[in-house]
């Protein structure tokens, strides 16, 4: 408690009016429920500068440990409310490659504005909502050309690098060393660049334009993309190597949808989540048929799960037309590892929740079409390795009517760069095994970060990877001081 | 990268197109087998289609296609010198092929072109390789002199009797079964109930048996399951732990269902674009 203590403002300084919370302006529930527009719209300079002026300035930022890219936050606040808000954007870029990307999909309950000092009595500074301010509005006046022509170091030769997937830690390594003037080339395994952020995260909460933008500010700055090329594949990390590239940045997600084993899963109109948000965020089958792509529209539709992969799925199904889209959950809803702010999202827009309860099987016609579920009540227990209370079953089972189910319990890792790279050290659940400080793997100068080394987990955790593997290895090759 | 068409020759007119595709990186790892993914437009589905041949050298693959729907209709659209938009590959598990002893390679419709591919690949390997096709009639039947130049045998059935044996392969199959215990496996590509009653057929002979199951798929690198079918009992996907299975294992009903899941959908995309061309 001593660091608080420490941030609190001197004695004698004069109270600070309380400001609530300010809101963001966000569609009517009714209203977004029907469309794939942004859900939330962003502040104006007013709210932006308002909630500005909510931020203490504290000397020992807790915000800024709470950040896993350790965005200089009380940095970035303080310039925008002197009114530099192209100095406060300068400030996000210095860690962090997509601030754009992390203003909308971070977890900042838990991360910065968990930390906030202003939460242990109030409410903390909306810094997601302020970062994301700060990108959109300075995109909106300078286009892609930020920031390109800065390099704060010059290299004593030229170095390449290859990212091998091109999600948010690959995209991290390459906006980090591409502007100290790396040559950076990102090899991604699908027609679109941005992995998870445009095949996984609905348009309406991550819109792809800006995506798209924060890919074309990268390719600016000289990032070479290369699509349809899949690691393992079509590219072997040792042919990389061999090529000339000094390093080689695995990050290629955890992929593999996962399954229950249980009856019915192969029914038509069971969906994996990744099967059902990738044929509408990537395929656009919300378009179809001006897109080729299909997807069942269900009217009835559960969903399994309670992490924002489920309330994504869930909020898709009602935008796809369904009537009633259950969230079914086996513990309860405060063990739900939902970002908040997604929950509520799709309570208000009508998504129901089942709680404590488990599927047991799948039935179908006799065409093998999904017709309902058999759930079974759950009831909580001891807590289990995750902190939570475990869900126990209790032998009470009943049906949900329902045509289409979506499969979110989480995903495991995806074998095709693994098994063709056989040098690598895999943890016991089939992850990449890699050093925590540096992120390199068994393989010298081979590094990996994100979801197929930790698992499921979030973007900005994966851009946190990406930034310490991109430390590493500019200090590797070009020495310890090059970088802070 | 542009994935120029270097070659366009329609095998059965309006029906069955071969195209010979610039893809180096592709073809310098494509073994019996692989498939690609494949997108022809901007707004574009994502579909499989076996890799029918490739020649590392010439940089080049082939593949083979059926005019089924909306993609292959607009794919079959494309000429020579014209760039297919997207292709992503060699994907799936190779073939497992080993000197083993004699194959036999059995192929229906347009899967005569995947066969033929893994076909060479047994033949490489030193295995005397029998290959047995079929066709509704002879100008249907594809790929017979390229097996011919390797395969000391084509057996061949046509529904009609117009080339070869008046049936179906699966009886030229049971009768060189009988008489030719050597036999060390037998492959079959092609419609769902040919590679389902080419197993029905090995089964009492105990000979392996591996069948290319053509799941519908979308990613095609592991990571949607919509390509997931049941092998022995257990889910697998098509894309990354196949697409060749043990064909005594696969349950072929679900394949079926699954298969047909989107047909509605499918017929509206080909309406779509057969009234807008």
């Amino acid at each position: 408690m001593s660091d608080i203590k420490k941030t609190t403002p001197k004695k004698g300084a004069p109270k600070k009016p309380k400001t609530p919370r300010t809101a963001m302006p966000e569609q009517p529930p009714m209203v977004r429920a029907a469309n794939f527009l942004e859900v939330t719209l962003g502040y104006t300079g007013e709210l932006a500068a308002l909630e500005a002026s909510r931020c203490l300035q504290c000397k020992t930022p807790l915000c800024r440990k709470g950040c896993p890219v350790e965005i200089d936050i009380p940095g970035f606040i303080g310039k925008l409310k002197a009114g530099d808000r192209d100095g406060a954007y300068q400030v996000l870029r210095q860690t962090n490659s997509l601030p754009a990307v992390c203003g909308r999909v971070c977890p900042q309950e838990v991360q910065c504005e968990g930390s906030c000092i202003l939460g242990k009595k109030g409410e903390p500074v909306a810094i997601g909502r302020l970062e994301r301010y700060v990108a959109d509005s300075f995109a909106a006046e300078n286009g892609c050309m930020q920031l390109t022509g800065e390099r704060t170091c010059a290299l004593p030769r030229e170095i390449k690098v290859a990212c091998i997937g091109s999600g948010p830690s690959s995209l991290t390594v390459a906006g980090y060393l591409s502007a100290l003037g790396v040559k950076v080339t990102v090899f991604e395994a699908l027609h679109e660049l941005g992995g998870v952020l445009i095949y996984g995260i609905p348009e309406f909460r991550l819109p792809k334009d800006v995506v798209r933008r924060e890919i074309e500010a990268m390719s600016a700055l000289g990032v070479e993309f290369k699509t349809n090329w899949v690691g393992g594949k079509t590219i072997l990390v040792q042919e990389l190597l061999d090529q000339g590239y000094d390093a080689v940045f695995i990050g290629v997600g955890a992929g593999l949808p996962r399954f229950m084993d249980i009856p019915g899963e192969s029914l038509i109109g069971v969906y994996s989540a990744n099967e059902y948000l990738t044929r509408v965020n990537l395929g656009r089958a919300y378009a179809f048929p001006d897109y080729d792509t299909p997807v069942i529209r269900g009217k009835k539709v559960a969903v399994v799960g309670g992490g924002n992969v489920a309330m994504d799925s869930a909020r898709t199904a009602l935008r796809l037309g369904a009537d009633q889209v259950t969230i079914v959950y086996r513990r309860t809803k405060g063990e739900m590892p939902a970002r908040h702010e997604e929950l509520e999202h799709a309570l208000e827009e009508g998504v129901k929740l089942e709680i404590l309860a488990n599927p047991l099987r799948y039935n179908g016609d006799k065409e093998r079409r999904l017709v309902s579920v058999t759930l079974e009540r759950q009831k909580l227990g001891e807590p289990d390795a995750s902190g939570r209370r475990s869900p126990q079953p209790t032998g009470e089972t009943f049906d949900l009517p329902i045509d289409t189910a979506i499969i979110a319990i989480g995903t495991r890792p995806n074998p095709i760069l693994l098994e063709a790279t056989p040098e690598l050290k895999l943890s016991k659940r089939g992850y990449i095994e890699v050093d925590p400080e540096s992120g390199e793997t068994a393989i010298p100068g081979v590094y990996a970060g994100g979801d197929i080394v930790t698992g499921a987990a979030t973007v900005i955790s994966a851009m946190g990877a990406g930034r310490r593997a991109a430390r590493s290895i500019i200090r590797k090759l070009v020495g310890e001081d090059a970088v802070q | 990268m542009p994935y120029r068409i270097l070659k366009r020759k329609d095998l059965i007119p309006g029906q069955t197109i071969l195209m010979v595709v610039d893809a180096p990186m592709i073809a310098s790892k494509s073994r019996p087998g692989n498939f690609v993914i494949l997108r022809v437009s901007d707004k574009g589905e994502r579909i499989p289609l076996t890799i029918a041949d490739a020649d590392a050298a010439a940089g080049t693959i082939t593949i083979v296609f059926l005019v089924v729907g909306k993609t292959t209709a607009h794919l079959a659209t494309l000429r020579e010198g014209e760039d297919i938009l997207d292709v992503c590959g060699p994907l799936g598990r190779p073939t497992h092929i080993e000197k083993s002893g004699p194959v036999i390679c059995v192929g229906g419709g347009t899967g005569i072109a995947a066969m033929h591919h893994i076909a060479k690949g047994h033949h490489q390997a030193g295995n005397r390789v029998v290959a047995v096709i079929g066709a509704r009639n002879k100008d249907l039947l594809l790929f017979c002199d390229e097996l011919g130049s390797f395969c000391p045998e084509v057996l061949i059935a046509t529904d009609d009797g117009s080339r070869g044996h008046k049936g179906f392969v699966t009886e030229l199959l049971k009768s060189r079964l009988e008489e030719d215990k050597e036999i060390a496996e037998v492959v079959a590509v092609g419609p769902v109930p040919m590679m389902e009653a080419v197993a029905k057929v090995t089964l009492p002979f105990g000979v392996k048996t591996t069948v290319s199951l053509n799941s519908i798929m979308v990613d095609g690198i592991g990571m949607c399951g919509a390509c997931r079918c049941t092998v022995g009992g257990k889910v697998r996907f098509a894309c990354v732990d196949g697409p060749e299975f043990d064909g005594h294992a696969v349950d072929f009903q679900e394949l079926k269902m699954r298969l047909g899941q989107f047909r509605t959908e499918e017929k509206i995309s080909l309406e779509k674009f057969r009234g807008q061309s």
